[in-house]
């Protein structure tokens, strides 16, 4: 009972220490657990998400290496009003410490950043709905049918389309509109045949194509355009959709969501009165935490360094940067504002400086023969490298180019290649996939060896064709 | 257990032991992989990497339909950025794909780098393998031998003690009980060493009864039998007495290699030596009744003949095959005959078997290396007719 008082009054503390910084959080529930359930809910993103054999799988792997003391979860947060962080049972005060701190940061981030200004708030609720009525379905239709389905719509789940202003669809409609009440009888176009090019262009696009432009929402196009599809099958497509688009911002915002927490959880523990004992052990699992990798980027370290850089810079700012209205010791304001405007691709192009790029000795590696070598260390290379691997949430960008292919109801779909090829052995499995979601012949046209190549699947096989 | 404050959190710590979301999709997904193994058995059990382990108990086996496919980038195919001490060159290797060493790329994904493999590899140990295809075997029920009974007394060294003869010492466990009781004084170290700490392994007669399999392997080793033949026969005899273990207390094997005569050689000269020349097929089945006669005699032991050949014998041989082959029979549990064929050609042997109506003779024809399973599911049929 004097350990639960203790986690209490520390949980007081750090809360206060953190308003004061200026943090701005939702109310928050913690949950202490054991360990299998944290992995639980770390395994499926979500304490009340559906069940997946694919979840199973790596709610498996992870337990596997917690269990060989491989990893461990330092930290689980939803993103909810009011939010919700898990705690292990066996932590100790001094990792509970690091752990508040930093999810209040992260609260602050899912509270405060633009990305997140769509996300449903009751998202825990709603998963239980989606989880029930899953469970349902299976009841009804069979466990191996509604599996077999939800194979199919987690193999393409990461394509929707979760830009935040809801673009075009209203001037689309409009142009219906318009067009609808311009043609009332069969011999109305004869009446535009005077009227210049701009109407007949238009709907000489709108006759050819479908969509009338390219759609980046696979899940939404396949919802609305199937004709293969049952109620509870478009049911539980538009759930998964759902909840793509609500974890979509913590997939753009990686970098700065953890940078900005262990930025705060550094500075909050700061503030406190640790005695020695927990001060070297605080420093140990910050070492842990931001450990920089040869193979990766840590999205913790990265960053931390970035912020840290920005606040300097904004402290000190040098002779441009007063040019250009920056105030000496800005740094702190500063940061806020960027915690609240960037994503993790805004971030890093502007705010990963030269500078930093070089103390941090960051480099570009590549597979060359059986091992992979530094290729280059140039500080543009490299930054671009870091956007564009961020891009779409490290998803290929892929859309419908057109629903209707041949007249024949078949899906066209696009790859925008920009650089990087799409694994092949993977993208022959999922065609049959979107196959059995859309019914028909499916296409995706790829660059292969700076080729374009078109994969398409048949029902019996996955053909390639030059184009 | 929950309490409010005016800072606005709760903490709460419930009792969570009936969440078992985790454990039960694991458990479907471990369902699905056993599955995957049972619908895909004619291939794995002619995996190369199974039948050449060599004794492994892990081995990894292709499993296809598990990955969870999404449409994503090839990673060897891309730029990857990564973070040096502060002296990194360009040109340095920051990972290799030498001895499966993966680079790092978060959660854990498969690096799939190996060309052509579109498939997860999950470790399955043999014994699943096992389970899977002897649940589709099952022996001929043929008739109870007297042996069945037979009792052999046998010393076990199943106990320790802290007495005994010095020779029997046992050093592992003489030297862990030594460190353990010096830990508990604080250091663990051997020394200083009592003799209290002396650990002996003794013995106990045990009587077990004795049932025991001798499978005659004969393969036909002239010229015509290429590498795959012999592939197809290794992996059915790796099986085949695999399974006949599972029944059996011990199962023993010989190999009789045959051309034009026959010799017993071990099992690598047996699978790896050819020789050219022609057949002549009872000589080898000449030979595998020399054995039981002198070694293996059928009140003793169940007996499964089986031959692998190509089907090209000597015309002339062929009467004197059959009545061997009925010679045999009538002191073993089965005969098997395994034609590896995959060009249809016209086989004289098979000719003349097709005659042969009885029920302890079993043919089979591979054409391709999943036959195999097919071969093992014809020879050990549930519910055969025609035994009891």
């Amino acid at each position: 009972m004097t350990e639960y008082k203790a986690l209490h009054r520390a949980i007081g503390e750090i809360t206060d220490i953190a308003k004061g910084f200026g943090l701005d959080f939702y109310p928050m529930r913690y949950e202490i657990c054991p360990a299998d359930i944290i992995y639980t809910f770390g395994a499926y993103g979500m304490p009340t998400r559906f069940t997946h054999w694919s979840f199973g799988k790596q709610f498996h792997r992870m337990k596997l290496q917690y269990d060989l003391g491989l990893s461990q979860i330092y930290e689980l947060v939803i993103n909810s009003d009011p939010c919700y962080a898990f705690l292990l049972d066996t932590n100790s005060l001094i990792q509970n410490k690091l752990i508040i701190a930093h999810v209040l940061a992260h609260c602050d981030f899912f509270k405060n950043n633009v990305r997140f200004s769509n996300t449903r708030k009751d998202m825990v609720e709603s998963m239980t709905a989606t989880a029930e009525r899953i469970a349902e379905y299976e009841m009804v239709h069979g466990k191996e049918e509604v599996e077999r389905f939800l194979d199919a719509v987690l193999a393409i789940q990461e394509h929707v389309d979760p830009t935040l202003t809801k673009r075009k669809q209203p001037i689309d409609e409009l142009d219906e509109e318009m067009e609808s009440y311009v043609r009332k009888t069969p011999y109305d176009d004869l009446w535009s045949l005077d009227q210049q090019e701009p109407a007949t262009k238009k709907s000489k696009k709108k006759a050819g194509k479908f969509p009338a432009e390219e759609e980046k929402d696979l899940l939404l196009f396949i919802l609305e355009n199937s004709r293969e599809l049952e109620e509870w099958q478009r049911d539980i497509l538009t759930m998964m959709r759902e909840e793509m688009l609500y974890f979509w911002p913590q997939l753009e915002t990686k970098v700065m969501n953890e940078g900005w927490a262990s930025y705060w959880h550094q500075r909050i523990l700061r503030e406190m009165d640790l005695t020695s004992d927990e001060t070297i052990e605080f420093a140990t699992l910050n070492a842990n935490v931001v450990q920089p990798s040869k193979t990766r980027i840590n999205p913790y370290y990265l960053g931390v360094k970035i912020f840290e850089d920005i606040e300097r810079r904004y402290n000190e700012p040098d002779e441009e940067m007063r040019k250009l209205g920056v105030k000496p010791n800005s740094g702190r304001e500063k940061i806020f504002e960027v915690r609240e405007i960037e994503s993790d691709i805004s971030f890093i192009r502007n705010y990963l400086t030269k500078e930093l790029a070089e103390q941090e000795d960051l480099y570009l590696f590549e597979k060359k023969g059986s091992d992979y070598k530094i290729s280059t260390k140039d500080y543009e290379l490299v930054r671009d490298q870091l956007v564009s691997i961020r891009v779409n949430g490290g998803f290929p960008y892929i859309v419908v180019e057109n629903g209707d292919y041949l007249r024949n109801g078949e899906l066209y779909l696009v790859h925008k290649y920009e650089g990087t090829e799409l694994d092949l052995q993977y993208l022959e499995n999922v065609l049959p996939y979107i196959y059995q979601l859309w019914g028909r012949i499916v296409h995706l046209e790829t660059s292969v060896e700076n080729m374009q190549v078109v994969y398409s699947y048949d029902r019996n096989k996955v053909h390639r064709r030059y184009v | 257990m929950s309490e409010k404050q005016e800072n606005q959190f709760v903490v709460s710590q419930e009792n969570w032991s009936l969440h078992r979301k985790g454990y039960q999709d694991q458990k479907r997904h471990m369902d699905k992989v056993k599955e995957a193994i049972q619908n895909n058995l004619p291939d794995i059990i002619s995996e190369e990497s199974i039948i050449m382990s060599n004794g492994q108990e892990v081995i990894k086996i292709p499993i296809r339909s598990l990955d969870e496919y999404k449409i994503r980038y090839n990673y060897d195919k891309s730029k990857h950025v990564g973070q040096g001490d502060g002296d990194s060159q360009v040109g340095d290797v920051v990972a290799s794909d030498k001895g499966q060493e993966k680079a790092g790329q978060g959660q854990g994904k498969q690096a799939g780098n190996q060309p052509g493999r579109d498939y997860t590899e999950a470790e399955v140990s043999i014994a699943e393998i096992e389970e899977a295809l002897f649940k589709e075997l099952e022996l001929p029920n043929l008739e109870r031998k007297d042996h069945a009974e037979t009792t052999t007394d046998k010393i076990e060294f199943n106990d320790i003690r802290k007495k005994g003869l010095i020779g029997n010492i046992d050093k592992k466990r003489t030297i862990l009980s030594a460190v353990k009781r010096n830990a508990m004084k604080g250091k663990a170290e051997i020394a200083p060493f009592h003799n209290d700490d002396l650990r002996f392994k003794t013995w106990n007669e045990v009587q077990k009864p004795e049932s025991k399999a001798i499978v005659l392997a004969m393969m036909d080793t002239s010229a015509s039998m290429g590498n795959f033949e012999k592939f197809i026969a290794r992996s059915f005899f790796f099986w085949m007495t695999k399974f006949l273990r599972s029944k059996y207390e011990s199962v023993e094997i010989e190999f009789i290699a045959h051309h034009t005569e026959a010799k017993v050689v071990t099992e690598d000269d047996f699978f790896t030596k050819g020789e050219s020349g022609g057949t002549i097929c009872s000589s080898a089945y000449l030979k595998a009744l020399e054995l039981v006669k002198e070694k293996y005699h059928p009140s003793r032991y169940n007996i499964y003949p089986f031959h692998f050949s190509d089907g090209e014998n000597m015309s002339s041989d062929n009467a004197k095959c059959i009545q061997l082959v009925n010679e045999l029979m009538a002191v073993s549990n089965m005969f098997g005959y395994g034609e590896v064929n995959a060009y249809n050609r016209f086989s004289t042997l098979m000719n003349t078997y097709k005659t042969i109506d009885h029920p302890k003779f079993r043919p089979y024809i591979l054409k391709e290396k999943k036959d195999v399973y097919h071969a093992l599911k014809s020879f050990f049929q549930k519910n055969a007719e025609g035994f009891d």
